[in-house]
């Protein structure tokens, strides 16, 4: 099994409900608390596994907002934990999650100057690394009905564009969703093998932008008076 | 790079005293300039070992969870940082063996393999250290076998900086130190300029269009999504102004390779002169010091193509 999630491009809103609901559940979690510093004073920081950020592609008129959510990617050729001094980072055989065993961190720090995607935060009140963990206390919780036995982000996103799944499986929905959108990893050239993929933002129609009419007598005549009102 | 105190401390102070311990045997062994009686070569080895051992517990303070450190050396068989730990502390046991053969007399080959087998392993604790940084794909400036070359020879020649001086004090003939001081930082230098030549250009790397998968069009940052400075904007986004970085390149080619050059002259010419010694050792000390606060610097991590960065 490899887990990991698909994130769609085209339909994400950009509204950080799943860096919410991810917080929310972590933070009582298998490795919470997820520490705030100042969280209501004058330099809020705290400690996430989901970050949002806002890009725009290309120059008006045909830029576009991409909100891009990131977290983890559960590499198959993981740096971080090839780079643990400790042993603390490991990646589980059976489905392919990154975890970091907290009783082991000493917190040094490496394992996040070998991530290229900012997925490792210190905490500064445990002084232990942490990072998403799939919500691997919860993907496997018998008590949960089926449904709801995926990670908080997936469950909470309004738009659906977060799916979970197992990219082994070539008819997984994750499989056919990348195979069928052209999904990607991001910085591929570094080989890390990310498990994550994105889907890219569809191309629309260009909205048309010199459509306002010429305007005849009326309109020149209305200029003119609007120039001498403002004068 | 965010440059963290301790862990400049530690790379400089750690290699000066494998650097030292080194040449120390070569010294002995060859009977250098007359060579050093044995307090002398017992005192110039513990300063050694006080250096590496003082350096390595300075390492610790930058842990944000010390008390897990002991587990660092069990990842031996991947982890750099684990194998520096490991060569760091088989060699105490040599160099200390080493130094006790020459206190109590010991016969000659006791003495001459353990003191070959602690300079063969300072090398390579130090070679480590290098490629903790230098395998890391992830900073360009760092990815790249000038790294640990340079490690090695700003660690030599500190060192022989600091054997020049013990020859100096010791009364011996001093012109095979000077020589060898020579040698060590005109290669130290010359390793050095070539990094600072190859780090210039920016090289095939990460992208903004790369890091996010959009690759048709001009891609920016519009909003980090944080309100403040994360952990990651702390320990990554240090940056330097390309100017002050200039300058400080000038200062290490000055204070740590042409003033301890221009004092071995001053050696030389004397025929003693402890002053002399004393400010090349010392300005070679603090050029390292400089030059490994300008490594971390002017290091640029992918991360911060996240945050705003064009290109890393």
């Amino acid at each position: 099994m490899r887990l990991g999630l698909v994130i769609d491009l085209d339909v994400c809103v950009g509204c950080h409900a799943c860096a919410i609901a991810c917080k929310e559940w972590n933070a009582s979690g298998t490795i919470g608390p997820l520490s705030d510093y100042q969280p209501y004073g004058a330099e809020p920081s705290g400690v996430w596994f989901n970050r949002i950020r806002h890009y725009e592609m290309d120059e008006y008129p045909n830029n576009k907002t991409v909100n891009f959510p990131m977290s983890c990617m559960h590499c198959e050729d993981a740096d971080c934990v090839t780079v643990c001094p400790t042993g603390a980072s490991y990646k589980r055989a059976e489905d392919g999650i990154v975890l970091i065993d907290q009783d082991k961190c000493m917190g040094c720090n490496y394992c996040s100057w070998a991530c290229p995607y900012g997925a490792r935060e210190l905490d500064r009140s445990s002084g232990t690394m942490k990072k998403c963990t799939l919500c691997v206390d919860r993907i496997y919780d018998q008590e949960l009905p089926v449904e709801e036995r995926q990670p908080s982000c997936v469950l909470t996103c309004p738009a659906h564009a977060r799916m979970f799944g197992d990219f082994d499986d070539p008819d997984s929905a994750v499989s056919r969703t990348v195979r069928e959108r052209g999904g990607f990893p991001l910085m591929p050239e570094l080989n890390y093998n990310p498990t994550n993929q994105y889907l890219p933002p569809r191309r629309k129609p260009v909205i048309p932008v010199d459509t306002q009419p010429k305007g005849g007598l009326k309109e020149s005549i209305k200029q003119f008076a609007n120039k001498l009102v403002r004068r | 790079m965010h440059p963290a105190f301790s862990v400049i401390f530690f790379t400089v102070a750690s290699g000066a005293g494998f650097g030292l311990i080194s040449l120390l045997f070569i010294a002995d062994f060859f009977k250098l300039g007359g060579g050093f009686n044995s307090d002398q070569l017992v005192a110039g080895g513990l300063l050694a070992m006080g250096l590496v051992v003082f350096g390595l517990l300075s390492s610790t303070f930058h842990l944000a969870n010390p008390k897990n450190a002991w587990r660092a050396f069990s990842r031996f068989r991947t982890s750099w940082l684990s194998r520096e730990g490991v060569f760091a502390v088989v060699f105490m046991p040599l160099a200390l063996i080493y130094l006790g053969s020459i206190m109590f007399d010991a016969p000659q080959w006791l003495r001459v393999i353990s003191g070959f087998l602690s300079a063969v392993m300072a090398w390579i604790t130090v070679f480590s250290t290098g490629m903790i940084y230098a395998c890391l794909k992830t900073i360009r400036q760092w990815n790249t076998p000038l790294v640990p070359a340079n490690y090695l020879a700003l660690g030599y020649a500190s060192g022989s900086l600091l054997l020049l001086l013990g020859a100096v004090i010791a009364d011996l003939d001093t012109t095979p130190y000077i020589a060898m001081s020579a040698l060590i930082i005109s290669i130290a230098a010359v390793l050095k300029a070539i990094y600072y030549f190859w780090i210039r250009s920016p090289g095939l790397t990460p992208t903004i269009n790369t890091a996010t998968g959009l690759t048709r069009a001009k891609v920016k940052l519009l909003d980090t999504g944080h309100t403040h400075g994360t952990f990651l904007t702390q320990e990554f986004g240090f940056q330097i102004a390309r100017q002050k970085a200039g300058l400080l390149k000038i200062v290490v080619f000055v204070v740590g390779f042409a003033l301890p050059g221009l004092m071995l002259l001053w050696v030389f010419n004397q025929h003693g002169g402890q002053t002399a010694a004393i400010v090349a050792a010392l300005a070679g000390i603090v050029g390292a010091a400089v030059e490994r606060w300008l490594f971390f610097a002017e290091a640029r991590h992918v991360v911060n193509l996240y945050h705003g960065a064009q290109r890393c």
